[in-house]
């Protein structure tokens, strides 16, 4: 049913009982893929409205721009690294080949593994660079960024474990077919918007 | 492979009963137990905003009789009374209790799609209910930084609980934030994919509509709250400045600089206006269905009623600054702010006008549901109506922070959807227990409560165009309040106690009535929505017993021409609507329920 037929429906006239039923009387996506687009949407919402922040802070007097790390830019190949293995892990997984789409899939998981490690670092030579998380707004700011789209990379990086689980538990791929498809849908969302955050952090 | 909607899937349903104790009322993941647990802990903390707020009236109405509370104390009773009401009982009633209990069984499905996130979010709920309760029993006790939280004042030296009691507040919302994301994700997604066959989006009732609508904002909404709190978390911790100004307490320079207090404001109210509508938009939707069971008619206008749901919906994310007239913003702002919250009005306004025109010439029953129902339209239209004055930026500002604002938000915020809410409880209690509440207790139930909110609220319209100012803990000897307002307060205090003690009535109904109350049958209220046509009342775990219900119609058709009852249920087959060439005027003249 189009969209415009939906919403100009008259529900109070009688219809046959066939109409609605079958695919066409919802989505058709798996209710996982909705809650996770729906998720999604929320994440977006909340780095969207510190963005907004983030640049009405900077209006006032005593914002001082920050270097940012050069070691970001390793950090943020290895997440291209990691999303780039997951959706090949995924196209493989279509492919039936069950080894490869699983070594594919950890491989980008450890990828996303060491994007967390060295943002750690990059914290680390900041802090010893003096710029700690009250040193200013633009350093506040930063590790408020980076640090919420960390934890959404090690929510994933569960949801990952929990799936490599279930690749060495279970032989069959269209079990888990699935739920590697969501998983690289978040994370090529986490890494547009690991891009984002860091086009925000430099432009200070 | 090819998508088969779950309606489509349930050929083989194996249903999982729970048979222990534990899982069948602890860790149950029973949308309808959920629901149960969600309310049980609403009401519950609801319970401890009503004693904080007669603790403010006995204050207020009688300053110099009682010791029971200190101006400290007074301000955090304010702050815990409004966020408890305002939060963890009206959002988690309407959505976690309401949404969970009502959607699966309108949508004709067995469960929420994700029972177990489901279960999740009501033990998360619960920390986030036990963390902010927690925080009236640590030094220094909660925060008295009123509901809206505003810095700088809300963690400077002076404001009762200004460290660990605003702590543990930000804390407590995080979690509840991270409870409603749960349990919202699964709302929608349900309403989407679970559907029963036939039940098209426009077949719904609009107690769904309006709950999914509210979750959606709640999802759009709710994260401003949360960013807002991190970083008032950061500034309170770590000693960032994001909303912190320099500022001086005590004599003595904090250690804060160049933070916008008003960057907090607006983010609070980002949340804050679409949460008036999270609240508001299931109680328009729940009491449509109540007022088009009771009067037999369908609900006047349907798509109207559902376009304005989404309308408000979408409206209520460009008013919120309409808080904010008096906080210094650029005045060019509460010009565009003034206009869009007329444009809310008319969506609103519609409904108002539906709601009033599916009660003409119906056939209505007076019984203890439907006076909730018709309560509210009186309320809902009083508390619309001072809220086009405030709206306006001209009148908002001598008005701002008098009890006018009091009056205004509690008639349309406060007083309305809790009648809703009463008129709900009424009217799916039989569905929820299997038995009737009684009607005599209940209406006596409802005329103490909805006359004695109007001795509350309307006088407080007057104190606020006398001047009188909100929060003030004592009024002092001021010269432009005349000594007569004091004796309105007086009288406000006593009907407000008059209207907390008749509460009782409403729990022993509940209590008694489980024991004693009629049986209820499957649908004693002869309604059409699929909720009331399950085989079992209360419906058994699965709701629907082997086969799903097929719909065949709206869930509005009350009193149709030709039809023996006067009410056909959705999932009854058959066209026995008027045909085209049907005599109207013959209709006209036995009347559209002659049958």
């Amino acid at each position: 049913m189009s969209f415009y037929k939906n919403v100009t429906a008259k529900p109070w006239e009688y219809t046959s009982p066939t109409v609605g039923t079958g695919p066409e009387s919802a989505f058709a996506s798996s209710s996982e893929r909705i809650a996770l687009t729906l998720f999604l949407v929320v994440v977006g919402v909340i780095f969207s409205l510190l963005a907004v922040s983030y640049y009405v802070r900077m209006e006032v007097g005593d914002w001082v721009p920050m270097n940012d790390p050069g070691l970001l830019w390793v950090n943020t190949a290895f997440l291209i690294l990691s999303s780039v293995l997951f959706q090949l892990a995924r196209n493989t997984a279509q492919g039936e080949n069950f080894a490869r789409a699983r070594a594919l899939f950890v491989a980008g998981g450890l990828c996303a593994v060491l994007f967390v490690i060295g943002q750690a670092l990059a914290w680390q030579q900041l802090t010893s660079n003096g710029f700690d998380v009250a040193n200013g707004p633009a350093s506040a700011f930063f590790y408020l960024l980076t640090g919420l789209h960390v934890v959404h990379i090690v929510g994933g990086l569960w949801v990952w474990s929990k799936t490599t689980f279930r690749f060495y538990s279970q032989a069959e791929l269209a079990s888990v077919k699935h739920s590697v498809e969501l998983c690289t849908t978040y994370w090529h969302f986490l890494l547009v918007l690991w891009v984002l955050i860091f086009a925000v952090l430099a432009n200070t | 492979m090819a998508y088969v909607p779950l309606a489509d899937q349930d050929k083989d349903h194996e249903l999982h009963d729970p048979h222990t104790f534990i899982t069948k009322y602890v860790w149950s993941q029973d949308h309808k137990v959920i629901a149960i647990q969600y309310g049980g802990t609403a009401i519950c903390v609801g319970l401890v905003a009503l004693v904080l707020s007669m603790m403010m009236r006995l204050q207020l109405g009688f300053p110099d009789s009682f010791t029971l509370i200190d101006p400290s104390s007074y301000y955090q009773a304010v702050t815990m009374h409004g966020m408890i009401m305002v939060v963890y009982l009206l959002t988690a009633l309407f959505l976690g209790g309401f949404g969970n209990y009502l959607i699966p069984l309108m949508c004709g499905a067995r469960d929420m799609v994700f029972p177990f996130l489901n279960m999740l979010s009501f033990w998360v709920y619960l920390l986030s209910v036990l963390i902010l309760m927690s925080s009236f029993f640590v030094t220094g006790g909660p925060t008295g930084a009123g509901w809206t939280l505003y810095p700088p004042q809300t963690i400077t030296p002076g404001t009762p609980g200004h460290d660990t009691g605003i702590l543990l507040m930000l804390i407590s919302l995080g979690v509840f934030i991270i409870a409603f994301t749960m349990g919202g994700l699964n709302y929608v997604t349900t309403v989407l994919q679970a559907r029963a066959k036939g039940l098209t989006m426009m077949r719904l009732p609009l107690s769904v509509w309006g709950i999914l609508v509210a979750t959606i904002l709640g999802l759009f909404a709710f994260p401003a709250l949360l960013v807002s709190a991190i970083m008032m978390t950061f500034d309170l911790t770590l000693g960032t400045s994001f909303f912190m100004p320099a500022i001086m307490a005590a004599g003595e320079q904090l250690d804060y600089n160049g933070g916008s207090p008003i960057l907090f404001q607006h983010l609070f109210w980002f949340f804050g206006h679409p949460e008036v509508y999270i609240v508001a938009l299931p109680a328009f939707g729940l009491v449509s269905d109540v007022l088009s069971t009771h009067a037999r008619k369908n609900i006047f206008g349907y798509r109207m009623m559902v376009w304005a749901i989404i309308a408000i919906g979408g409206l209520s994310f460009i008013v919120w600054a309409h808080h904010m007239y008096v906080s210094g913003m650029n005045p060019y702002f509460g010009f565009f702010f003034a206009t869009t919250t007329l444009i809310i009005a008319v969506p609103t306004a519609m409904k108002v006008y539906n709601w009033v025109l599916t009660l003409w010439e119906g056939d209505i029953r007076l019984n203890t549901p439907m006076l909730f129902a018709i309560g509210f339209v009186f309320t809902f239209i009083h508390g619309g109506l001072t809220g086009l004055f405030l709206g306006n930026v001209v009148i908002d500002l001598p008005l701002s922070d008098t009890y006018f604002v009091v009056a205004h938000f509690h008639m349309v915020m406060g007083v309305s959807p809790v009648l809703v809410l009463f008129a709900s409880l009424y009217h799916w209690y039989p569905k929820i227990t299997g038995r009737m509440m009684n009607e005599t207790l209940g209406k006596v139930h409802f005329w103490c409560t909805f006359l004695g909110t109007y001795a509350i609220y309307l006088p407080m319209h007057y104190l606020g165009f006398l001047g009188v100012p909100r929060r003030y803990y004592a009024m002092g000897s001021t010269d432009f309040i005349p000594e007569s307002a004091q004796a309105l307060n007086a009288n406000i205090t006593v009907a407000a106690l008059f209207v907390a003690a008749v509460q009782i009535l409403f729990f022993v109904n509940v209590f008694w009535s489980l024991r004693n109350g009629k049986p209820s049958g499957n649908n004693p209220w002869g309604a059409t929505s699929l909720e009331w046509q399950t085989t079992e009342t209360p419906p058994k775990h699965g709701n629907w017993g082997s086969d799903l219900p097929v719909v065949h119609r709206w869930a509005y058709d009350y009193s149709v021409p030709g039809y023996p009852q006067d009410f056909i249920p959705q999932n009854v087959p058959g066209d026995f609507g008027v045909s085209e060439d049907h005599d109207h005027e013959t209709e006209m003249k036995e009347g559209p329920l002659a049958n």
